[in-house]
């Protein structure tokens, strides 16, 4: 028990009678990055906000640093760290001075702040950007900022809600290193996403959930060999010509999909099934043959892809 | 005790932000109350004067009478302008309040805070008009200063009450609303530019039911030093009651859309 930070058991929650999360049981372990993958509206920021103790359980049981969120909100919101979904930083600020203020929140001394900012500004690669206005900064900065904002109180548990959405490739690989680093220095982390990229290259462990369940659970690698055999075989045909062509892939593979603009064939030998596609004369547009991902797990479980 | 701390965290912020952009208000500070004691209280106060007008006004010039309503009047549009589009910024277009609840501070806090630094603004407010009244001549600076206590009092009663409105509406429609059709007729006829008893008689008690009125007539009373329609106490009392009234609702309304 001591080393879980948290730990939900039917935790459920209810908007008038719609029901965002739907009696879902989970335990996070101490040091580890955890992760709630799925699409969105699956649930997974519903069950955010009631780990962060700003939105009361409707019913089960949860517990977050060993409390109850509905009754010791200010308690447990004093350890955590969290990055919300959507950049809300204070834009008539400064960048050091939003740190400032928000350290103010939790009691801690001006002196103490002002150290931690600086060492928090190196961290996230803003340190020349103290003085900067908020409202200048692009998306990357603006979600780095909002990073070492939570890292001001040195939080024992870091929430980080689509850490990065709407990023650029090259802002979304320094902010995951910086993850990493937290994560090496033995923050524990609980990140929601829908991209399976992010999830693959950050959790530990995560949990697939769609439409307020719990579907599977595991390491990222484990669930891939689970529930998708080892390679994926793309095909995209000339528009028009897919629905001709299925009939001649029969016995391909172990397992297919058939998406609205392409067939994925699921086999133990990628490059196997590619030469045989061509030996049977078909001619699709592209062939990729790649390794599962966890993509192909969510597809697996709910016959739907993560981003639609 | 923890409420107070919130407070005060939350009113620091607030201070640390005004101190940024003060620079931008400040000039209306002055040109406002310049602009209309100008054109009301010596331009059409010297008509007023000349005319009828004395006898209604317990032996004020225009200009004197005017003065301390204006003031209020003034500090009042000023707190609903705080606890309006500030206040919506932090649920819905900054978001910084839901940043603000992911730390130990609660609604309460947030709600406080606001009304606390909004009262030394609006102490800056009617202190700098009570300057310009002075400057005007239209009351000696003593009595001028004086007034800057009902008047803040006023401000703040209407900054609670909007806070709560605010917090229960979901976008700025309503507040071009509020401020057209609530802020707007209080001000033009709740006793700042006439006395009440010039209204027709079926208006009269609304407008002993509306703040702004109490306000004036406390506001006006340390000004002019003349009496008041009930004891000054109940005055107060009314006021003190909304300002609870605007906290507790505030709180709620917020808890209600920020804790979901």
């Amino acid at each position: 028990m001591a080393d879980h930070l948290v730990t939900a058991r039917a935790l459920t929650k209810r908007f008038d009678g719609f029901t965002a999360v739907d009696s879902i049981d989970f335990a996070v372990h101490h040091g580890e990055a955890f992760g709630f993958l799925g699409p969105n509206g699956a649930g997974k920021s519903s069950t955010m906000r009631m780990i962060g103790a700003v939105s009361p359980v409707t019913s089960g049981h949860l517990r977050v640093l060993g409390m109850d969120p509905d009754k010791e909100g200010p308690a447990i919101r004093a350890r955590l760290g969290v990055v919300p979904q959507e950049d809300n930083l204070d834009i008539d600020l400064p960048v050091g001075e939003n740190l400032m203020v928000y350290g103010r929140y939790f009691g801690l001394a001006r002196s103490v702040i002002r150290e931690r900012i600086s060492e928090l500004l190196d961290f996230v690669q803003l340190a020349d950007r103290k003085d900067t206005k908020v409202e200048t900064l692009s998306g990357g900065m603006k979600r780095r900022l909002t990073i070492a904002r939570s890292l001001i109180n040195q939080p024992d548990l870091m929430l980080l809600d689509e850490p990065t959405t709407g990023l650029d490739p090259q802002a979304r690989h320094l902010l995951w290193d910086r993850l990493y680093r937290l994560k090496r220095d033995g923050v524990t982390l609980i990140i929601t996403t829908h991209y399976m990229d992010e999830a693959e290259q950050l959790c530990d462990r995560l949990v697939v959930m769609d439409k307020g369940k719990i579907v599977a659970e595991g390491a990222p690698r484990d669930l891939i060999q689970e529930y998708s055999p080892r390679d994926v075989v793309e095909l995209r045909f000339p528009v028009g010509q897919q629905e001709d062509a299925l009939d001649a892939l029969d016995g391909l593979a172990k397992r297919s999909e058939i998406l609205p603009d392409r067939v994925l064939l699921y086999t133990d030998d990628g490059d196997h099934a590619a030469s045989e596609i061509h030996e049977r004369g078909l001619e699709p547009e592209t062939i990729v043959v790649r390794r599962s991902t966890l993509e192909d797990v969510f597809l697996r479980l709910t016959g739907r892809t993560l981003i639609e | 005790m923890t409420v107070v701390l919130d407070a005060a965290h939350y009113f620091e912020a607030r201070a640390r932000i005004y101190r940024h952009v003060w620079r931008g208000s400040v000039i209306s500070f002055f040109l406002n109350p310049v602009m209309f004691l100008a054109a009301m209280g010596v331009g059409l106060g010297v008509l007023v004067d000349q005319g009828s007008g004395r006898g209604a006004l317990e032996g004020s010039s225009y200009l004197a009478w005017l003065a301390p309503g204006l003031m209020a009047a003034t500090t009042m549009q000023s707190a609903a302008g705080d606890s309006a589009w500030p206040v919506m910024g932090g649920f819905r277009w900054l978001r910084t309040y839901y940043a603000i609840l992911s730390t130990p501070v609660r609604v309460g806090g947030i709600v406080r805070g606001h009304l606390s630094f909004q009262t030394v603004r609006l102490i800056f407010v009617a202190g700098v008009y009570a300057l310009v009244i002075a400057a005007f001549g239209a009351v000696p600076l003593g009595p001028a200063l004086l007034a800057v206590l009902p008047s803040v009092l006023t401000g703040l009663t209407f900054g609670a009450l909007v806070m709560a409105i605010t917090s229960s509406l979901r976008n700025e429609m309503g507040l071009s609303n509020l401020m057209r059709f609530g802020i707007l007729p209080l001000f033009l006829f709740s006793g700042t530019f006439f006395p009440i008893s010039q209204l027709p008689s079926w208006l009269e008690p609304v407008a002993y039911a509306t703040p702004l009125w109490h306000g004036i007539e406390l506001t006006r009373a340390a000004a002019l030093d003349i009496g008041t329609t009930f004891h000054p106490i109940w005055h107060v009392a009314y006021l003190l009651g909304l300002i609870v009234i605007g906290v507790r609702l505030s709180v709620r309304m917020l808890t209600k859309k920020l804790i979901s």
